[in-house]
This record gives C-alpha cells, sequence and structure tokens, in this order.
C-alpha cells in the first residue's frame, strides 16, 4: 500500500522537489474545471435554460454560503473565489473516484490530488494569507493591527498560533478525508482484483457501496473547504459590532 | 517522516499559481458573464415590479377620475332633467294661462259685440215702432174710429211694443 510518486528535483536543486503526477494532476483538474464551466456558460440569455440555470444555482449557493458568514458589502468581493474553491476542490476529490492509475511498481499517475498533504495545506496556507491580505485592504491598516488585540492584548499570541492552526486543520482535513477514501478504495479494489474470483464478486458490492460515500465525501469536503474559507474571512473583514 | 527535501515547494506553488490563473479565467469567461447577467436580470425585475407599481396607481387614478366624471354627468344630467321638467311645467302654464286671456278676451269682444247688435237691434225696433205708429194711425184713421177708442188703441200699442224692449 505505500503509494510512491514520480518525483525529480528541479535543476538538480535538492529542495527543489516536483512530484510530476501531481502537477499533471492538479492541471487536469483545472482543466476540467474550467472546460465545463466555460462550456456551460456559451449560451447566457436574460431567461436562464439548462446549463446556464445550473451554473446560477452555484454562484446562487455560493452567495448563501457568504451571506451566512458575513455582511453583503465584503461578502460580494469573495463571490468568485468561493466559486473556484469549490469547483476546484470538488472535481479533485472526484478525480479519484472512478478510477485510480499506478504502475506495477505501485508508482501512482492518476489519483484525487487533493490526497496529497503538501496540495491541501498549501491551498489552505494561500487562503489564510488572502484573508490576511483582505483584511488589511477592507479595514485599513490600523483596524487589522488592533484585531489582533481583541477582545483583550493578552489574546495577541493566540491571534497568530490560530493562524497556522487553522491553516493545518484546513488542509489536512481535506487531505485526510480524501486519502482515506482512496486508501480505503485501493485497498477494495486490491482485494478483488488479487485474491481471485470469489474476492472479486465479494469485494463488487462494497465497492459501489464505498464509491456512492465517496462522492458523498468529496462533495461535503468541497462544502467544508469553501464554508470554512468564508467563516475564516469573516474573521478578518467584519467589523466588530 | 516529513523530510524537508520530500516537501514539493514546486507543486505548491504551481498549484496556487494555476489556482489564481483559473479563477481569472472563470471570472473572464465563464461566471462573470453569468453574474452580470443575474444582475441585470435582478435589475430587470426590479424595474418590472417598480414600473408595475407605477401603473396600478395610474389605474388607479384613472378609475377615481372615471367614477367622478361619471358622477358628474349623473349629476348634470338630473340637472337637465329638473330643468326640462320645470321649463315643462312652466311652458304648460303658460299655455293655459294664455288660452284663459284668450277666452276671456273672446268673451269680452262677444259680450261686447251682443251688446251692439242689442243697441242696433232696439235702434231698428225703434225705427220700426215709429214705422207702426203710423201704420196704426193711418189704419185708425182709415177705419173713423172714434177718439177715445183711438187713443186706447195708441196707448194699447205703444204699451204693447214697449213691453216688448
Amino acid at each position: 500500500m505505500d503509494s510512491k510518486f514520480l518525483k525529480m528535483d528541479l535543476f538538480g536543486i535538492p529542495w527543489l522537489t516536483v512530484n510530476i503526477p501531481n502537477l499533471i494532476l492538479t492541471t487536469v483538474a483545472m482543466a476540467i474545471v474550467f472546460f465545463v464551466s466555460y462550456f456551460m456558460s456559451r449560451k447566457i440569455r436574460m431567461y436562464p435554460t439548462g446549463a446556464q440555470n445550473a451554473l446560477e444555482y452555484l454562484v446562487q449557493f455560493i452567495k448563501n454560503i457568504i451571506s451566512s458568514t458575513m455582511d453583503w458589502k465584503q461578502g460580494k468581493n469573495f463571490v468568485m473565489l468561493g466559486i473556484t474553491i469549490i469547483l476546484y476542490v470538488f472535481v479533485a476529490n472526484m478525480m479519484g473516484v472512478p478510477f485510480e492509475l499506478a504502475t506495477a511498481d505501485h508508482e501512482v499517475w492518476w489519483n484525487s490530488p487533493t490526497s496529497n498533504p503538501v496540495l491541501t495545506i498549501s491551498l489552505a496556507a494561500f487562503i489564510i494569507i488572502l484573508t490576511h491580505i483582505y483584511g488589511w485592504k477592507l479595514k485599513g491598516p490600523k483596524e487589522y493591527g488592533k484585531d489582533y488585540f481583541r477582545p483583550a492584548f493578552f489574546m495577541a499570541p493566540f491571534k497568530v498560533v490560530e493562524d497556522f492552526s487553522n491553516t493545518l486543520t484546513l488542509g489536512m482535513r481535506l487531505y485526510a478525508n480524501i486519502f482515506a477514501k482512496e486508501m480505503i478504495m485501493v485497498m477494495l479494489v486490491g482485494l478483488g482484483a488479487t485474491t481471485g474470483i470469489f474476492w472479486a464478486f465479494a469485494a463488487f458490492l462494497p465497492l459501489v457501496v464505498f464509491q456512492a460515500f465517496s462522492v458523498f465525501i468529496g462533495s461535503l469536503q468541497a462544502f467544508i473547504f469553501c464554508m470554512l474559507t468564508m467563516v475564516y474571512m469573516s474573521h478578518k473583514v467584519s467589523e466588530e459590532h | 517522516m516529513f523530510d524537508i527535501y520530500e516537501i514539493e515547494w514546486v507543486n505548491a506553488l504551481y498549484q496556487i499559481a494555476a489556482f489564481g490563473v483559473l479563477l481569472w479565467l472563470l471570472k473572464k469567461f465563464a461566471f462573470g458573464p453569468i453574474m452580470d447577467m443575474m444582475e441585470k436580470r435582478e435589475q430587470h425585475v426590479a424595474d418590472q415590479i417598480a414600473s408595475a407599481e407605477k401603473n396600478r396607481k395610474d389605474a388607479e387614478k384613472y378609475l377615481a377620475e372615471q367614477r367622478e366624471a361619471i358622477q358628474a354627468a349623473r349629476q348634470e344630467a338630473k340637472e337637465i332633467v329638473e330643468n326640462s321638467k320645470t321649463m315643462s311645467d312652466q311652458q304648460a302654464s303658460d299655455v293655459l294661462a294664455n288660452a284663459r286671456k284668450e277666452a276671456d278676451r273672446m268673451k269680452q269682444s262677444a259680450v261686447a259685440e251682443i251688446n251692439t247688435e242689442k243697441e242696433q237691434a232696439i235702434s231698428a225696433l225703434r225705427e220700426q215702432v215709429s214705422t207702426l205708429s203710423v201704420l196704426v194711425a193711418t189704419k185708425v184713421i182709415e177705419k173713423e174710429l172714434d177718439e177715445k177708442e183711438q187713443e186706447k188703441l195708441i196707448q194699447d200699442t205703444l204699451k204693447e211694443v214697449g213691453e216688448d224692449l
């Protein structure tokens, strides 16, 4: 079960490691997101039909998530961010559901890119940094700085720790869910594929059930990731009442 | 377990950069136009509601105006009927009065005519009486009656004639 990835050091620099399958997989996930959205939004009309309805429903869904965490005055900046996050994470989660590709010596070439902790934690860090940038931009440096000492001055260290813990939990939650899903799926498939005809049939039904569950987990994690992004964002950009 | 050299920094940076590009692309080609259209639709709906509200108010105003106009017309009709009624009453009484006056006038003229006729008749009779008295006188003379009888005859005749008048 020890999955390996084809890795190489870029330009021979030891700390500049590139995980080539993951590089391809993130690109594929983003390409899927872009092309599906692109082709769904070709015919935009005043009276929406078909695909346009679906995309408008998604926009409305993200707007509802944002409205539930912060004022629309600040929230209107984050609609596009929310849409991109939920679509990208959802597609990345789904990529490992139908199949996985690996070479005979367990070198993985196709799975969910979100089952890699580096990618999820870097995405989470990116989002936490964005919350700081927007907090600075929308509230002004003074209010932003004062926020560290609210509600009491001794809260400042906790606020700093909070940023790191938020990054970690946001990234690790997604990674752990998807990684566990992939693991169990690989085990079920491995059971069916390697231990003979009886187990192949015996593993089929649980595999189907688990794939349905994976779809559920993937959607839920995408939603949670987007929701928490907006929650952390609202902590930084909302005015104190 | 976590070797610092094992962390794939390039992947992380690549993903974040690609994420930014994806966000921009989605905004430019997919969700930007859709959100514009949603905004436009919202505006459209708001406009429609506002104009419907305005139309309703206008309609109410027109209705009130119409109602007022109908009321005025009804009032006017009532006045006209009333006027014509009083006018016809007036005319009827005028006609009646005229007729009465005419009748009076005719009656008076008739009375006057009758009086004139009567006068004429009396004068004509007087003439006849004188003629008759001459005739009677002639007859008396012819019969050669005595004076006493003659006198009596004249008196009787005169009385007779005079009583008739």
